[in-house]
Parts: structure tokens; sequence; C-alpha cells
């Protein structure tokens, strides 16, 4: 019981960058684009939060770096596909390489001015970003661990993943974002500033991504920098957005549930099951793929993909 | 109001210079990041070119890294013409590699004339299973085949690790995971003390372009990518088309991985692709789908990575570089293809109350 707790409490970690992540995507697929930039995104982000971290010692500073930094990034990616019409997988990809790229190389270039080789972050910061600890409710057994035991980062995740559905479902302006999505033609029609909105939900899911890439930088690894640090997780939040069925809500269950399968090695009982590690590695993406065919064979109506999702908007075509 | 319209087509000399302006531009602002960091960009980008053709050693060492971009990018390249966005052309690689090792670990006493063909059958093999999966799914029942394709190389990735970790473990390596080196029969010859495998590079770019450009099944392919539906007017059997050209260029990644295991690494690791499978994908679209295009490009590619290790030994600087200038480069040459098909206007309604700013 005690290592299931602790295995509940790992998954939700686990799972809180494939939920800053995948939140940003939905944002900038309900607009029609599909961006498969979301590894660099995160990598961006990951490098601009830790290395302001580093220098500033203020866990908000190193999150406002990320979000600007993954803006930023997704700026590249929206004026080429949005305003050039360049090809969004093309576009992406090289969002994905150039981000990654850009991100080993600077953290290198840090450890090679660095003292003793390393980067890690100050005493300052991790003590504001380490799991919070509210005096009584932290306290009561089970539900405190479960619930009020963790990192600011998480529960930023599932703020977000809620205004995000907020925004979506429940006013106006979502709904005309959504719009955009499903036809850009008739949006514009209708009076709707396909361009402006476009822009605005690819930045604003980029900037999420860079959030969830400073998670990765700064607590999956205790603080020390290290290449690759986001190491694929950009790719299973491209993915999860179809487990989510473009639902910011739903994400928060969908990237729980992968959450728990990236930890499930470190606590499935040797006594029960013992299966090679590079299984539970692959599980992730094996799930993602069976959950892509699933999906498709029973070609659900309600799975809600944007209509227009991969095509670029040309006006004069419409 | 700025408003885009489209333009008429521009001519080739025109569309190669457009890009060619592009890739200028790229290289300032690459060399512009470079200076930020307090770098010389005219000494690093001659440090790239002289590090890569600087002594006998150093241009094999290019062609070397060459071979397996080069042949994964024609590989792609089939898929892309058909509009089919394989990917996965890693997973394909690695898993090319993985079948062809099999061979050379396992049955290094065959003779070199029996061994060879075997490997590279089933490096074909590897590569075109695993491109056949999401292309089965793909026409079947429509699954979205550039996230399937990209789980594929994941899985294949994670199946190399297995391998390394259990079953294929060198018993000999002292508890360390790794697959063992290939005995000498099963290790590819040289030519001009570089792998044979470029030879098998050039004579793939020669196929590939009598292939797409004279042959039926290239010309099948390319209405495919069109229209699927005029394909379909056409009494073509589209379903029949996606799934060999998958397996082709599947089977092309393939040959790949056993060029890489067998020439190259001479082991099975989990670093057999690094990456290739993605910059092919940046190399065939650079290169207009042209296997002739892609060779170029895929050199100067393995040009940018040679001299990124040099530039590393003497600048201290990541090789990671030349990931960021391929980004760099590639980003200004997508923004120009939008002024090889259209162009800003003024909406001149709109614009004359503000008096001709």
């Amino acid at each position: 019981m005690e290592l299931f707790l602790k295995f509940l409490v790992a998954a939700v970690g686990a799972s809180t960058p494939l939920l800053f992540g995948t939140v940003g995507e939905i944002l900038c697929e309900k607009v029609g684009h599909l961006n498969l930039g979301v590894e660099g995104l995160m990598s961006i982000g990951a490098c601009a939060g830790f290395m302001i971290g580093m220098q500033t010692d203020s866990f908000v500073v190193a999150l406002i770096a990320a979000f600007c930094a993954g803006v930023l990034a997704a700026l590249i990616y929206a004026i080429l596909t949005v305003t050039f019409l360049a090809d969004q997988n093309v576009s992406g990809l090289t969002l994905t390489i150039f981000g990654i790229g850009l991100a080993n190389f600077i953290g290198i270039y840090m450890l090679g001015s660095s003292e003793n080789g390393t980067l890690k972050l100050p005493e300052g910061i991790t003590a504001q970003m380490r799991e919070i600890h509210i005096p009584g409710l932290s306290d009561i057994p089970v539900i405190g661990q479960l619930i009020f035991s963790y990192s600011p980062f998480v529960y930023l995740g599932v703020v977000i993943a809620i205004l995000a559905g907020i925004f979506l479902k429940k006013t106006k302006l979502g709904l005309n974002v959504q719009a955009i999505g499903h036809n850009p033609a008739a949006a514009d029609a209708a009076g709707i500033n396909v361009t402006l909105w476009k822009y605005a939900m690819i930045l604003l899911g980029g900037g999420i991504c860079g959030i969830g890439g400073a998670y990765c930088a700064m607590i999956i690894n205790s603080g020390v920098w290290i290449s690759d640090n986001v190491g694929g997780l950009g790719w299973i939040a491209v993915a999860l957005v179809i487990f989510a069925k473009w639902s910011p809500w739903l994400s928060i269950l969908g990237s729980f549930v992968f959450g728990a399968l990236r930890v499930l090695k470190y606590y499935m009982p040797t006594a029960v099951i013992q299966l090679p590690t590079a299984f539970y590695d692959m599980l992730p993406f094996l799930m993602t793929a069976i959950i892509l065919v699933v999906s498709s064979i029973r070609k659900k109506r309600d799975l809600n993909i944007p209509g227009s999702l991969g095509v670029n908007y040309f006006r004069e075509e419409r | 109001m700025i408003r885009v319209i489209k333009t008429k087509e521009k001519s080739k000399k025109q569309q190669m210079m457009l890009r060619f302006a592009a890739f200028v531009l790229a290289l300032c602002a690459g060399g512009l990041f470079l200076l930020i960091l307090g770098n010389n960009p005219f000494a690093i980008y001659g440090t790239i070119i002289s590090g890569a053709f600087r002594s006998e050693m150093a241009v094999q060492a290019t062609v070397k890294i060459m071979i397996p971009l080069l042949i994964t990018a024609l590989g792609v390249t089939l898929a892309f013409k058909m509009r089919f966005w394989n990917i996965g052309g890693e997973g394909q690689l690695i898993m090319g590699g993985m079948f062809a090792s099999y061979f050379a670990l396992f049955h290094a006493d065959w003779p070199g004339f029996v061994l060879f063909p075997v490997m590279f059958l089933a490096g074909i093999l590897g590569g075109g299973i695993w491109a056949l999966i999401p292309a089965f799914f793909k026409v079947r029942f429509g699954t979205n085949e550039t996230l399937f394709t990209l789980m594929l190389n994941y899985i294949a990735l994670y199946l190399v690790s297995w391998l390394q970790e259990g079953p294929w473990r060198d018993p000999g390596a002292n508890g360390f995971p790794k697959i063992a080196s290939f005995d000498k029969s099963a290790v590819l010859p040289k030519l001009f003390g570089v792998q044979i495998g470029w030879v098998i590079a050039l004579v793939l770019v020669a196929i590939l372009f009598v292939y797409l450009r004279y042959t039926k099944q290239g010309y099948e392919i390319s209405v495919v990518g069109e229209s699927r539906a005029t394909a379909n007017y056409a009494g073509m059997n589209v379903q029949k088309i996606i799934l060999r050209t998958m397996f082709l260029s599947g089977a092309v990644a393939g040959i790949a991985g056993m060029v890489q295991v067998s020439g190259s690494d001479r082991t099975l690791s989990t670093g057999v692709a690094g990456g290739v499978g993605f910059t092919a994908i940046i190399v065939a679209w650079l290169a207009r789908l042209n296997p002739i295009s892609s060779m170029i490009i895929a050199f100067l590619f393995a040009v940018l990575e040679k001299g990124s290790s040099v530039v590393q030994s003497q600048y201290n600087l990541s090789t990671d570089c030349a990931d960021v200038l391929q980004g760099i480069i590639l980003f200004f040459v997508l923004g120009c293809e939008f002024f090889i098909r259209y162009k800003f206007v003024r909406d001149k309604k709109q614009a004359a109350p503000e008096g001709g700013k």
C-alpha cells in the first residue's frame, strides 16, 4: 500500500511535463496547426528556465523566462506556417531539431564556462520549487500525500489545463477560436480575425510548452543540467492530444496515465512480474501507437479533431 | 492593408536565386548567433569547411557521415513524393540494422558472397516491415501516419536497448550492456579508404532517379501524391501503391541501417541512427525530393557535421552547433518558398486614405 501510494505520487510528478506539453499543443491544434515542434519548444523552455533560474535564483523569473522563450520559438513556427504558409510538418520538425540543438548547445557552452564542470541550480530556487507543505492539510494521511505534496509546477499545470478548458468551452472567444480550427474560411467570413487568433494561440501554446520544458530541466534531474533533458516527452505530448480528444481537461487524466507508465518500472514489485527495463521505457510509446490505431479504427465522431488540422489557410482561396 | 496573392510561377533560375539568397541570409543569421556568443563567425565557418576537407582522413570521415544520411533521405523521398508523412526513417534504419545484425552476429561463418547479400536482404526486410505497419493502418483505417511512424521510432530504439541488455548482450564486456563487435567476415569492405556503403548510396541515387522519373510506378507515386482522388479516378489501386511505396521507403532506410552497422559501427547499438532519420527528412525536403539534389545536400550536411566536430575541439563549442545551423538554414528556406509562389501586395482601396505611407 505504501509502495502504491508512492507510485501514484511519482506518477503525478512524471505526468506534469506531459500535461504542459499536451495543453500547449491542444491550443495550437485548435486553430488548425499541427505543431510537431513541441519537443523543440520544450527544450528551449528548459534551457531558458534553467539558465535564467540559475542566474536569478528566482523560481517565478525562471518560469517567466521559460514561457517567453517558448513564445519566441513558437513565433518562428507561427510566422512560417501562418504568414508564409510553409508546410506544417517540415516547419515543426525543423523547430524540434533546432530547439534540441540550441538547448544542448547553450547548455554545453555554459558548462564550458562553469567553475566545476557541472551546472546545478542554487539552493534558493530549489527551495522555492520544492514540494509544498501546508501545515494540517499535508499531514492528513494518504490524502495529504496524494494532493498536497507536490512542487508548485504540478498545481500550475493543473490550473493552466483547467483554465484552458474553460476558455475553449465556456467563453465566446474560445468558441471562436475553435471555429477557426474547424473551418477558417467560415470563421473569417463571420468576422473573426483568423490570423490574429492563430498567432495568439500558437504563441500561448508555445509558452505553455516552454514551462513544461522547464520542469524537465529543473526537477527531473534534481536541478542538474544534462543534454537532451526533455528526452522525447514532447513527442508523447503530441500523441497525448489524441488520447485526450483535444480537451485540456481530459489531458489531465491522460498525462497522469502516461506519467504512471513512465515510472512503473521503479514500483513494479519484482516478485509479481519481471520485465526488461527497456520494455517499460517503451511502454508509453507503445501505448500511444495502440491508442492511435484503436481511435482510428473506432473513427469516433466525438473525437473532436479540428477539421482544418494540418492545412494552412490561404485567404484568397476561400 | 497588406494582403497575400499568388504570383505566376517563377523561372527555375529565379527560384534558385531566391533559395540561394535564403541560404546566405541563414548564414548571416547563424553568424549573428555565433557573434553574440563571442565567436568570430568567419573563423567558425572557415573551420567548418577546412575541418571537413583538411586531410584525406577528414574527407573520408565526411563521406562516412554522408552515407546513412543520403540513403535514408532517398528512403523518405519515396514516401514524401506520395505525400505520406513518413517520419519513421529513424526507426526503419534501426530495424534494418537490427535484422542485418542478427546474421552478422550468429552466422559470421557463412562465406562473404552469401552473408552480405543475406544481410542486405535482412536490412531491406527489417526496414520495409517497419514501414509497412503504419502504411497498412493508414490505408485500412486512416491512422495518422506522422504520429504512428514517430512512435515506431522509439519502439525500435528500445527494442535495440532490450537486445543489448539481454538476449544479444556481449558476455565478454564485463557486465557492460553492449552487443559484441562483428566478426571481421561480417564487416563491409572499403573502397578508397571509405566503407563500400558510399557506392551503394550512389547506385541507389541512380536507381531512385530513374524509378521516380521514368517508370510507371514512379509516375503512380506522383499522381497519388498530387491527388488521391485523381489517382482513383484514373483507375489506380491507391492502397496498393501506398503499401508498395512505403515498403520501398522503409527498405531503403533499412539498407542505410545495414550499411551503418556493418560498414561503420561494426556492431549494433542504440546510437545506430542518432537522429539521422530526422535530418534525412530535412535533406529530402531541401532537395525538393530530387535524388540527385539529395546527394549534394546530404554531402553539405555531412560537411557541416564533420566541420562542427572540428569546431568543437578548436573552439570548445558543442557539435549541436550543426543542428542549430541546420535549423536556421531550413527556417530561411521554408520562408523563401513563400516568395516563389506568393507575394505581398498593398490593398489599394484601403491603403489610399492613409496617404501613401
